[in-house]
Protein backbone atom coordinates (compact mmCIF):
# COMPACT_ATOMS: atom_id res chain seq x y z
CA UNK A 1 0.00 0.00 0.00
CA UNK A 2 2.92 2.52 1.00
CA UNK A 3 4.55 0.57 -1.84
CA UNK A 4 1.70 1.61 -3.99
CA UNK A 5 1.58 5.38 -2.68
CA UNK A 6 5.43 5.97 -3.28
CA UNK A 7 5.32 4.63 -6.87
CA UNK A 8 1.67 7.02 -7.75
CA UNK A 9 3.91 10.07 -6.21
CA UNK A 10 6.91 9.50 -8.60
CA UNK A 11 4.92 8.88 -11.68
CA UNK A 12 3.49 11.98 -11.04
CA UNK A 13 6.35 13.49 -10.45
CA UNK A 14 8.50 11.98 -13.36
CA UNK A 15 4.96 13.05 -15.59
CA UNK A 16 5.75 17.03 -15.22
CA UNK A 17 9.21 16.87 -15.71
CA UNK A 18 8.76 14.69 -19.02
CA UNK A 19 5.68 17.56 -19.60
CA UNK A 20 8.64 20.24 -19.01
CA UNK A 21 11.32 18.91 -21.03
CA UNK A 22 9.30 18.64 -24.01
CA UNK A 23 7.78 21.83 -23.92
CA UNK A 24 10.46 23.92 -23.48
CA UNK A 25 13.71 24.50 -26.17
CA UNK A 26 16.36 21.84 -25.19
CA UNK A 27 19.06 23.64 -23.39
CA UNK A 28 16.48 25.43 -20.98
CA UNK A 29 14.62 22.72 -20.92
CA UNK A 30 17.33 20.67 -19.81
CA UNK A 31 17.63 23.67 -16.60
CA UNK A 32 14.54 23.00 -15.83
CA UNK A 33 14.50 19.39 -15.78
CA UNK A 34 17.52 19.68 -13.51
CA UNK A 35 15.58 22.31 -11.26
CA UNK A 36 12.68 19.73 -10.88
CA UNK A 37 15.04 16.98 -10.02
CA UNK A 38 16.30 18.93 -7.34
CA UNK A 39 12.83 19.87 -6.39
CA UNK A 40 12.51 16.25 -6.51
CA UNK A 41 15.45 15.08 -4.57
CA UNK A 42 14.32 18.08 -2.14
CA UNK A 43 10.96 15.97 -1.02
CA UNK A 44 13.38 13.03 -0.70
CA UNK A 45 14.82 14.54 1.76
CA UNK A 46 11.92 15.79 3.20
CA UNK A 47 9.58 12.92 2.84
CA UNK A 48 12.54 10.05 2.87
CA UNK A 49 9.96 7.06 2.48
CA UNK A 50 9.43 8.42 -1.20
CA UNK A 51 13.00 7.28 -3.06
CA UNK A 52 12.63 4.21 -5.18
CA UNK A 53 16.12 3.13 -4.39
CA UNK A 54 14.68 2.30 -0.80
CA UNK A 55 12.82 -0.56 -1.75
CA UNK A 56 15.96 -1.80 -3.14
CA UNK A 57 17.48 -0.67 0.46
CA UNK A 58 15.12 -2.97 2.22
CA UNK A 59 15.52 -5.95 0.32
CA UNK A 60 19.43 -5.10 0.75
CA UNK A 61 18.75 -5.46 4.32
CA UNK A 62 16.43 -8.65 4.27
CA UNK A 63 19.42 -10.07 2.31
CA UNK A 64 21.94 -9.08 4.29
CA UNK A 65 19.95 -10.95 7.53
CA UNK A 66 19.45 -14.40 4.88
CA UNK A 67 20.98 -17.71 5.06
CA UNK A 68 22.20 -17.83 1.29
CA UNK A 69 24.99 -19.97 -0.44
CA UNK A 70 26.36 -23.06 -0.07
CA UNK A 71 27.54 -22.35 3.80
CA UNK A 72 23.68 -21.28 4.16
CA UNK A 73 24.92 -18.53 6.35
CA UNK A 74 23.83 -14.84 6.79
CA UNK A 75 26.34 -11.90 5.83
CA UNK A 76 25.99 -10.53 9.39
CA UNK A 77 29.04 -11.84 10.68
CA UNK A 78 30.96 -10.08 8.03
CA UNK A 79 33.52 -7.44 9.20
CA UNK A 80 33.14 -4.06 7.05
CA UNK A 81 35.83 -2.46 9.05
CA UNK A 82 33.41 -1.76 11.95
CA UNK A 83 34.10 -5.08 13.68
CA UNK A 84 32.15 -8.24 12.53
CA UNK A 85 28.04 -7.37 11.54
CA UNK A 86 28.82 -3.83 12.08
CA UNK A 87 26.23 -1.78 9.36
CA UNK A 88 25.64 1.51 11.12
CA UNK A 89 28.47 3.97 9.78
CA UNK A 90 30.79 1.58 8.05
CA UNK A 91 30.23 2.90 4.27
CA UNK A 92 31.18 6.25 5.83
CA UNK A 93 35.13 4.92 6.89
CA UNK A 94 35.05 2.74 2.98
CA UNK A 95 37.16 2.45 1.07
CA UNK A 96 39.99 0.69 3.63
CA UNK A 97 42.60 -1.54 3.93
CA UNK A 98 41.64 -5.00 4.99
CA UNK A 99 44.11 -7.08 6.78
CA UNK A 100 42.46 -10.71 6.45
CA UNK A 101 41.99 -9.78 2.82
CA UNK A 102 45.70 -7.95 2.36
CA UNK A 103 44.05 -5.25 0.58
CA UNK A 104 42.01 -2.29 -0.01
CA UNK A 105 38.75 -2.63 -0.64
CA UNK A 106 35.29 -0.45 -1.21
CA UNK A 107 31.77 -1.29 0.08
CA UNK A 108 31.04 -3.75 -2.89
CA UNK A 109 34.25 -5.29 -3.14
CA UNK A 110 34.31 -6.05 1.05
CA UNK A 111 30.56 -7.89 0.22
CA UNK A 112 31.88 -9.96 -2.60
CA UNK A 113 35.17 -10.90 0.01
CA UNK A 114 32.30 -12.07 2.67
CA UNK A 115 29.82 -13.11 0.35
CA UNK A 116 32.95 -15.42 -0.95
CA UNK A 117 34.24 -16.78 2.49
CA UNK A 118 31.18 -16.54 4.95
CA UNK A 119 29.01 -17.88 2.31
CA UNK A 120 30.98 -19.82 0.12
CA UNK A 121 30.00 -18.22 -3.45
CA UNK A 122 32.77 -18.75 -5.93
CA UNK A 123 33.99 -15.50 -6.85
CA UNK A 124 33.56 -16.49 -10.71
CA UNK A 125 29.74 -16.68 -10.33
CA UNK A 126 30.22 -13.29 -7.99
CA UNK A 127 31.83 -11.41 -10.86
CA UNK A 128 30.01 -12.66 -13.63
CA UNK A 129 26.91 -10.35 -14.22
CA UNK A 130 27.04 -8.07 -11.93
CA UNK A 131 25.40 -5.19 -12.90
CA UNK A 132 21.16 -5.51 -13.82
CA UNK A 133 19.89 -4.83 -17.98
CA UNK A 134 18.07 -1.76 -18.24
CA UNK A 135 14.75 -1.54 -16.16
CA UNK A 136 15.71 -4.42 -14.33
CA UNK A 137 16.16 -3.77 -10.43
CA UNK A 138 19.97 -3.74 -8.76
CA UNK A 139 20.71 -7.26 -8.59
CA UNK A 140 21.41 -8.43 -4.77
CA UNK A 141 24.86 -7.75 -4.57
CA UNK A 142 23.92 -4.03 -5.44
CA UNK A 143 20.61 -3.94 -3.20
CA UNK A 144 23.03 -5.08 -0.08
CA UNK A 145 25.55 -2.36 -1.05
CA UNK A 146 22.50 0.46 -1.11
CA UNK A 147 21.27 -1.20 2.17
CA UNK A 148 24.70 -0.76 3.84
CA UNK A 149 25.32 2.87 2.19
CA UNK A 150 22.27 3.72 3.61
CA UNK A 151 23.30 3.32 6.83
CA UNK A 152 25.86 5.80 6.46
CA UNK A 153 23.04 8.24 5.23
CA UNK A 154 23.62 12.01 6.47
CA UNK A 155 27.01 11.29 7.57
CA UNK A 156 30.14 12.81 5.91
CA UNK A 157 32.91 10.96 3.92
CA UNK A 158 35.72 10.11 6.52
CA UNK A 159 37.62 7.17 5.31
CA UNK A 160 41.26 7.78 6.65
CA UNK A 161 42.96 6.18 3.69
CA UNK A 162 45.94 7.08 5.66
CA UNK A 163 47.93 3.39 5.83
CA UNK A 164 50.91 2.84 3.22
CA UNK A 165 48.77 0.45 1.05
CA UNK A 166 45.69 3.09 1.06
CA UNK A 167 48.09 5.66 -0.11
CA UNK A 168 49.50 3.95 -3.01
CA UNK A 169 45.84 2.73 -3.82
CA UNK A 170 44.68 6.65 -4.11
CA UNK A 171 47.87 7.48 -6.08
CA UNK A 172 46.83 4.47 -8.18
CA UNK A 173 43.31 5.46 -8.80
CA UNK A 174 44.70 9.20 -9.51
CA UNK A 175 46.59 7.70 -12.35
CA UNK A 176 44.30 5.56 -13.96
CA UNK A 177 42.02 8.66 -13.46
CA UNK A 178 44.06 10.73 -16.22
CA UNK A 179 45.02 7.03 -18.06
CA UNK A 180 44.53 7.74 -21.69
CA UNK A 181 43.44 4.66 -23.31
CA UNK A 182 41.43 3.07 -26.26
CA UNK A 183 40.20 3.89 -29.24
CA UNK A 184 39.13 7.01 -28.56
CA UNK A 185 42.36 8.02 -26.00
CA UNK A 186 39.72 8.69 -22.96
CA UNK A 187 40.64 8.91 -19.56
CA UNK A 188 38.08 9.95 -16.74
CA UNK A 189 39.82 13.20 -16.83
CA UNK A 190 38.81 13.68 -20.23
CA UNK A 191 35.29 14.45 -19.34
CA UNK A 192 35.60 15.23 -15.70
CA UNK A 193 38.91 17.77 -14.96
CA UNK A 194 37.31 20.92 -15.17
CA UNK A 195 34.37 23.13 -13.77
CA UNK A 196 31.14 24.19 -16.25
CA UNK A 197 31.47 21.06 -18.95
CA UNK A 198 28.88 19.15 -20.76
CA UNK A 199 28.38 16.25 -23.00
CA UNK A 200 25.34 17.03 -24.98
CA UNK A 201 23.16 19.34 -22.30
CA UNK A 202 24.23 16.47 -19.62
CA UNK A 203 26.62 18.55 -16.75
CA UNK A 204 29.93 16.70 -16.11
CA UNK A 205 30.94 16.59 -12.28
CA UNK A 206 34.82 18.04 -11.82
CA UNK A 207 35.82 15.03 -9.75
CA UNK A 208 39.49 16.07 -9.80
CA UNK A 209 38.07 18.56 -7.33
CA UNK A 210 37.08 18.26 -3.92
CA UNK A 211 34.41 20.84 -4.10
CA UNK A 212 32.22 18.85 -7.33
CA UNK A 213 33.89 15.37 -5.83
CA UNK A 214 31.88 15.99 -2.46
CA UNK A 215 28.59 16.69 -4.20
CA UNK A 216 29.05 14.14 -6.98
CA UNK A 217 30.66 10.82 -5.40
CA UNK A 218 28.18 11.08 -2.23
CA UNK A 219 24.68 10.06 -3.62
CA UNK A 220 25.91 6.70 -5.04
CA UNK A 221 24.02 3.92 -4.79
CA UNK A 222 21.89 6.19 -6.62
CA UNK A 223 18.15 5.41 -7.95
CA UNK A 224 18.36 6.32 -11.83
CA UNK A 225 15.00 8.31 -13.01
CA UNK A 226 15.93 7.29 -16.43
CA UNK A 227 17.07 3.64 -16.52
CA UNK A 228 14.55 3.31 -13.41
CA UNK A 229 16.63 1.46 -11.52
CA UNK A 230 19.48 1.83 -8.16
CA UNK A 231 22.88 1.99 -10.05
CA UNK A 232 26.15 1.41 -7.72
CA UNK A 233 29.37 2.84 -7.95
CA UNK A 234 31.38 -0.15 -9.11
CA UNK A 235 28.40 -0.19 -11.85
CA UNK A 236 28.65 3.72 -12.37
CA UNK A 237 32.13 3.27 -12.83
CA UNK A 238 31.63 0.51 -15.33
CA UNK A 239 29.46 2.19 -17.60
CA UNK A 240 32.11 4.67 -17.86
CA UNK A 241 34.52 2.12 -19.19
CA UNK A 242 31.33 1.33 -21.35
CA UNK A 243 31.00 5.02 -22.64
CA UNK A 244 35.31 4.92 -23.38
CA UNK A 245 35.01 2.23 -25.51
CA UNK A 246 36.74 -0.03 -23.09
CA UNK A 247 36.14 -3.73 -22.27
CA UNK A 248 34.46 -4.51 -19.58
CA UNK A 249 35.63 -3.46 -16.07
CA UNK A 250 35.17 -6.29 -13.70
CA UNK A 251 33.65 -5.56 -10.53
CA UNK A 252 35.96 -5.74 -7.85
CA UNK A 253 39.13 -4.72 -10.21
CA UNK A 254 42.23 -3.10 -8.79
CA UNK A 255 41.57 -0.57 -11.34
CA UNK A 256 37.68 -0.22 -10.15
CA UNK A 257 38.83 -0.51 -6.36
CA UNK A 258 41.90 2.29 -6.96
CA UNK A 259 39.56 4.97 -9.07
CA UNK A 260 36.53 4.71 -6.14
CA UNK A 261 38.78 5.33 -3.47
CA UNK A 262 40.31 8.43 -5.54
CA UNK A 263 37.05 9.46 -5.49
CA UNK A 264 36.37 9.38 -2.34
CA UNK A 265 39.24 10.73 -1.06
CA UNK A 266 38.21 13.51 -3.20
CA UNK A 267 34.86 13.67 -1.51
CA UNK A 268 36.44 13.48 1.76
CA UNK A 269 34.17 15.17 4.19
CA UNK A 270 31.60 15.88 1.88
CA UNK A 271 27.77 14.40 2.80
CA UNK A 272 26.42 10.97 1.95
CA UNK A 273 22.91 10.94 0.83
CA UNK A 274 22.20 7.78 -0.43
CA UNK A 275 20.71 6.24 -2.18
CA UNK A 276 21.17 9.57 -4.20
CA UNK A 277 18.38 10.21 -7.45
CA UNK A 278 20.37 10.41 -10.51
CA UNK A 279 18.54 11.68 -13.88
CA UNK B 1 80.47 9.84 -17.77
CA UNK B 2 78.06 7.76 -15.49
CA UNK B 3 77.88 10.84 -12.77
CA UNK B 4 77.03 12.75 -15.77
CA UNK B 5 74.09 10.45 -16.87
CA UNK B 6 72.87 11.10 -13.14
CA UNK B 7 73.09 14.11 -12.58
CA UNK B 8 70.97 14.77 -16.17
CA UNK B 9 68.44 11.96 -14.93
CA UNK B 10 68.43 14.38 -11.72
CA UNK B 11 67.85 17.01 -13.11
CA UNK B 12 65.08 15.66 -15.59
CA UNK B 13 63.27 14.40 -12.19
CA UNK B 14 63.63 17.54 -10.87
CA UNK B 15 62.06 19.73 -13.64
CA UNK B 16 59.04 17.00 -13.82
CA UNK B 17 58.78 17.31 -10.40
CA UNK B 18 58.18 20.93 -10.25
CA UNK B 19 56.10 21.11 -13.20
CA UNK B 20 53.33 19.11 -11.75
CA UNK B 21 52.99 19.88 -8.21
CA UNK B 22 49.50 16.88 -7.70
CA UNK B 23 51.35 14.65 -10.03
CA UNK B 24 50.44 10.88 -8.33
CA UNK B 25 53.79 8.55 -7.24
CA UNK B 26 51.64 5.50 -8.62
CA UNK B 27 54.13 3.06 -9.73
CA UNK B 28 52.98 2.98 -13.68
CA UNK B 29 54.38 -0.20 -14.15
CA UNK B 30 51.41 -1.22 -11.95
CA UNK B 31 48.93 0.35 -13.09
CA UNK B 32 49.72 -0.81 -16.49
CA UNK B 33 49.59 -4.23 -15.22
CA UNK B 34 46.27 -3.92 -13.39
CA UNK B 35 44.95 -2.74 -16.09
CA UNK B 36 45.77 -5.65 -18.08
CA UNK B 37 44.00 -7.76 -15.20
CA UNK B 38 41.06 -5.50 -14.92
CA UNK B 39 39.12 -6.81 -18.24
CA UNK B 40 39.42 -10.98 -18.35
CA UNK B 41 36.33 -10.95 -20.89
CA UNK B 42 38.35 -8.69 -23.23
CA UNK B 43 38.57 -10.74 -26.50
CA UNK B 44 42.30 -11.19 -27.49
CA UNK B 45 42.22 -8.76 -29.87
CA UNK B 46 41.15 -5.92 -27.60
CA UNK B 47 44.29 -6.10 -25.84
CA UNK B 48 45.29 -2.60 -27.70
CA UNK B 49 42.34 -0.80 -25.85
CA UNK B 50 44.37 -0.99 -22.14
CA UNK B 51 47.75 -0.93 -23.68
CA UNK B 52 49.34 2.46 -24.66
CA UNK B 53 51.47 3.78 -27.30
CA UNK B 54 53.99 6.46 -26.85
CA UNK B 55 51.77 9.55 -26.89
CA UNK B 56 49.20 8.73 -24.58
CA UNK B 57 51.81 7.22 -22.24
CA UNK B 58 53.41 10.52 -22.09
CA UNK B 59 50.04 12.27 -21.96
CA UNK B 60 48.59 10.65 -18.62
CA UNK B 61 51.58 11.21 -16.97
CA UNK B 62 51.74 14.78 -17.50
CA UNK B 63 47.85 15.02 -17.32
CA UNK B 64 47.55 16.46 -20.60
CA UNK B 65 50.13 19.42 -19.82
CA UNK B 66 53.43 18.24 -21.45
CA UNK B 67 56.61 20.32 -20.71
CA UNK B 68 57.53 21.93 -24.64
CA UNK B 69 60.17 19.18 -25.71
CA UNK B 70 57.46 16.38 -24.86
CA UNK B 71 54.70 18.33 -26.63
CA UNK B 72 56.77 19.17 -29.55
CA UNK B 73 57.80 15.25 -29.77
CA UNK B 74 54.27 14.29 -30.02
CA UNK B 75 53.07 16.85 -32.54
CA UNK B 76 56.12 15.69 -34.81
CA UNK B 77 55.27 12.08 -34.46
CA UNK B 78 51.18 12.32 -34.54
CA UNK B 79 51.51 14.57 -37.70
CA UNK B 80 53.72 11.99 -39.62
CA UNK B 81 50.72 9.87 -38.48
CA UNK B 82 47.91 11.41 -41.01
CA UNK B 83 46.99 9.48 -44.37
CA UNK B 84 45.61 11.59 -47.06
CA UNK B 85 43.20 10.37 -49.52
CA UNK B 86 44.35 9.02 -53.02
CA UNK B 87 42.94 12.01 -55.18
CA UNK B 88 43.66 14.88 -52.89
CA UNK B 89 40.16 16.13 -52.40
CA UNK B 90 39.36 16.92 -48.99
CA UNK B 91 35.90 17.81 -48.71
CA UNK B 92 33.04 15.23 -48.58
CA UNK B 93 29.47 15.55 -48.35
CA UNK B 94 28.32 17.86 -45.42
CA UNK B 95 24.85 16.12 -45.31
CA UNK B 96 26.40 12.75 -44.39
CA UNK B 97 28.79 14.40 -42.13
CA UNK B 98 25.76 15.97 -40.30
CA UNK B 99 24.75 12.20 -39.58
CA UNK B 100 28.29 11.39 -38.64
CA UNK B 101 28.42 14.45 -36.11
CA UNK B 102 25.02 13.57 -34.25
CA UNK B 103 26.06 9.96 -34.27
CA UNK B 104 27.61 7.97 -30.93
CA UNK B 105 27.49 4.77 -32.32
CA UNK B 106 30.52 2.59 -32.46
CA UNK B 107 32.98 0.52 -30.87
CA UNK B 108 31.19 0.11 -27.26
CA UNK B 109 31.33 -3.79 -26.36
CA UNK B 110 27.47 -3.97 -26.53
CA UNK B 111 28.46 -2.46 -30.65
CA UNK B 112 29.22 -5.94 -31.65
CA UNK B 113 28.10 -7.30 -34.16
CA UNK B 114 28.73 -3.41 -35.61
CA UNK B 115 24.60 -2.90 -36.59
CA UNK B 116 25.71 0.26 -38.60
CA UNK B 117 29.60 2.20 -39.08
CA UNK B 118 31.21 3.96 -36.69
CA UNK B 119 29.68 7.36 -35.77
CA UNK B 120 32.01 10.84 -34.94
CA UNK B 121 29.42 12.27 -32.37
CA UNK B 122 30.64 15.66 -32.81
CA UNK B 123 27.79 16.90 -31.06
CA UNK B 124 28.85 15.18 -28.00
CA UNK B 125 31.66 17.85 -27.60
CA UNK B 126 31.13 20.96 -29.91
CA UNK B 127 28.10 23.32 -31.32
CA UNK B 128 27.88 22.93 -34.87
CA UNK B 129 25.03 24.04 -36.45
CA UNK B 130 22.71 26.90 -35.29
CA UNK B 131 19.83 24.17 -35.29
CA UNK B 132 20.86 21.36 -32.93
CA UNK B 133 21.04 22.99 -29.76
CA UNK B 134 21.93 19.49 -27.82
CA UNK B 135 25.46 20.14 -27.75
CA UNK B 136 28.75 19.54 -25.07
CA UNK B 137 31.18 22.12 -24.34
CA UNK B 138 34.60 19.89 -24.10
CA UNK B 139 35.09 21.14 -27.05
CA UNK B 140 35.36 25.09 -28.88
CA UNK B 141 31.80 26.38 -30.26
CA UNK B 142 32.82 25.23 -34.90
CA UNK B 143 29.80 27.42 -35.29
CA UNK B 144 30.40 29.36 -38.61
CA UNK B 145 33.61 27.86 -38.56
CA UNK B 146 34.63 28.14 -42.06
CA UNK B 147 32.89 31.32 -42.72
CA UNK B 148 35.18 33.05 -40.06
CA UNK B 149 37.80 30.96 -42.28
CA UNK B 150 36.98 32.62 -45.33
CA UNK B 151 36.30 28.80 -46.89
CA UNK B 152 40.25 29.05 -47.08
CA UNK B 153 42.37 25.98 -48.23
CA UNK B 154 44.97 26.01 -45.58
CA UNK B 155 41.94 26.16 -43.04
CA UNK B 156 40.37 22.94 -44.84
CA UNK B 157 43.67 20.98 -44.63
CA UNK B 158 44.25 21.90 -41.01
CA UNK B 159 40.62 20.60 -40.43
CA UNK B 160 41.09 17.32 -42.10
CA UNK B 161 43.92 17.20 -39.65
CA UNK B 162 42.41 18.08 -36.92
CA UNK B 163 40.10 15.45 -37.08
CA UNK B 164 42.24 12.90 -38.48
CA UNK B 165 44.77 13.50 -35.58
CA UNK B 166 44.31 16.02 -33.26
CA UNK B 167 47.65 15.85 -31.66
CA UNK B 168 49.73 16.58 -34.39
CA UNK B 169 48.49 20.21 -33.82
CA UNK B 170 47.17 20.16 -30.59
CA UNK B 171 49.69 17.54 -28.27
CA UNK B 172 47.34 15.84 -25.35
CA UNK B 173 44.61 17.15 -27.24
CA UNK B 174 41.17 15.64 -25.50
CA UNK B 175 39.74 14.65 -29.23
CA UNK B 176 40.08 11.37 -30.31
CA UNK B 177 43.01 10.46 -33.08
CA UNK B 178 39.60 9.65 -35.33
CA UNK B 179 41.78 8.67 -38.54
CA UNK B 180 44.92 7.73 -37.08
CA UNK B 181 42.87 5.12 -34.58
CA UNK B 182 40.95 3.87 -37.13
CA UNK B 183 37.49 5.58 -35.73
CA UNK B 184 36.71 6.68 -38.82
CA UNK B 185 37.66 6.28 -42.27
CA UNK B 186 38.98 8.84 -44.82
CA UNK B 187 36.29 9.13 -46.56
CA UNK B 188 33.75 10.04 -43.32
CA UNK B 189 36.46 12.61 -42.21
CA UNK B 190 36.15 14.28 -45.55
CA UNK B 191 32.10 14.33 -45.22
CA UNK B 192 32.77 15.65 -41.77
CA UNK B 193 35.35 18.56 -43.25
CA UNK B 194 32.54 19.51 -45.47
CA UNK B 195 30.00 19.98 -42.62
CA UNK B 196 32.10 22.50 -40.87
CA UNK B 197 34.27 24.20 -44.54
CA UNK B 198 31.72 23.59 -47.07
CA UNK B 199 29.92 27.07 -47.72
CA UNK B 200 26.60 24.90 -48.09
CA UNK B 201 26.96 23.36 -44.59
CA UNK B 202 24.30 24.96 -42.01
CA UNK B 203 27.18 24.96 -39.79
CA UNK B 204 28.18 28.35 -42.09
CA UNK B 205 24.47 29.60 -42.66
Amino acid sequence: MVEDLVLKKNLLILTACCTLAVAMPLASAQDETEKAIEKYRQMLKEDPWSNPGLLDSDRGEGLWKTAAGPNKVTLEKCDLGQGAGVVDGAFAELPRYFADAGKVMDLETRLMWCMEKLQGISHDELVRRPYPAGGQPVKDLGAIATYVASKSSGMRFAAKLDQPQEKAVVDEGHAIFFRRQGPHDFACATCHNESGKRIRLQGLPYLADSKEAKQAVGQWPAYRVSTTQVMTMQHRVYDCYWQMRMPELEIGSDVSVALIAYLVKNAEGGEIVTPGLKR
Amino acid sequence: MRNIAIAVAILIAGATGASAQQKPAADTAKVDADSAKAFPTAPADWKSRFEQDETTKECSINENSPPKPVAEAIGKREKARIEYPADGGLMGDWQSGEKLAQSGYGLRFTDYPARQTNGGNCYACHQLTKAEVSYGTIGPTLLNYGRIRNFSEADTKAVYDKIYNAQAAYPCSNMPRFGTNKVLTIDQIKDLVALVMSPDSPVNK
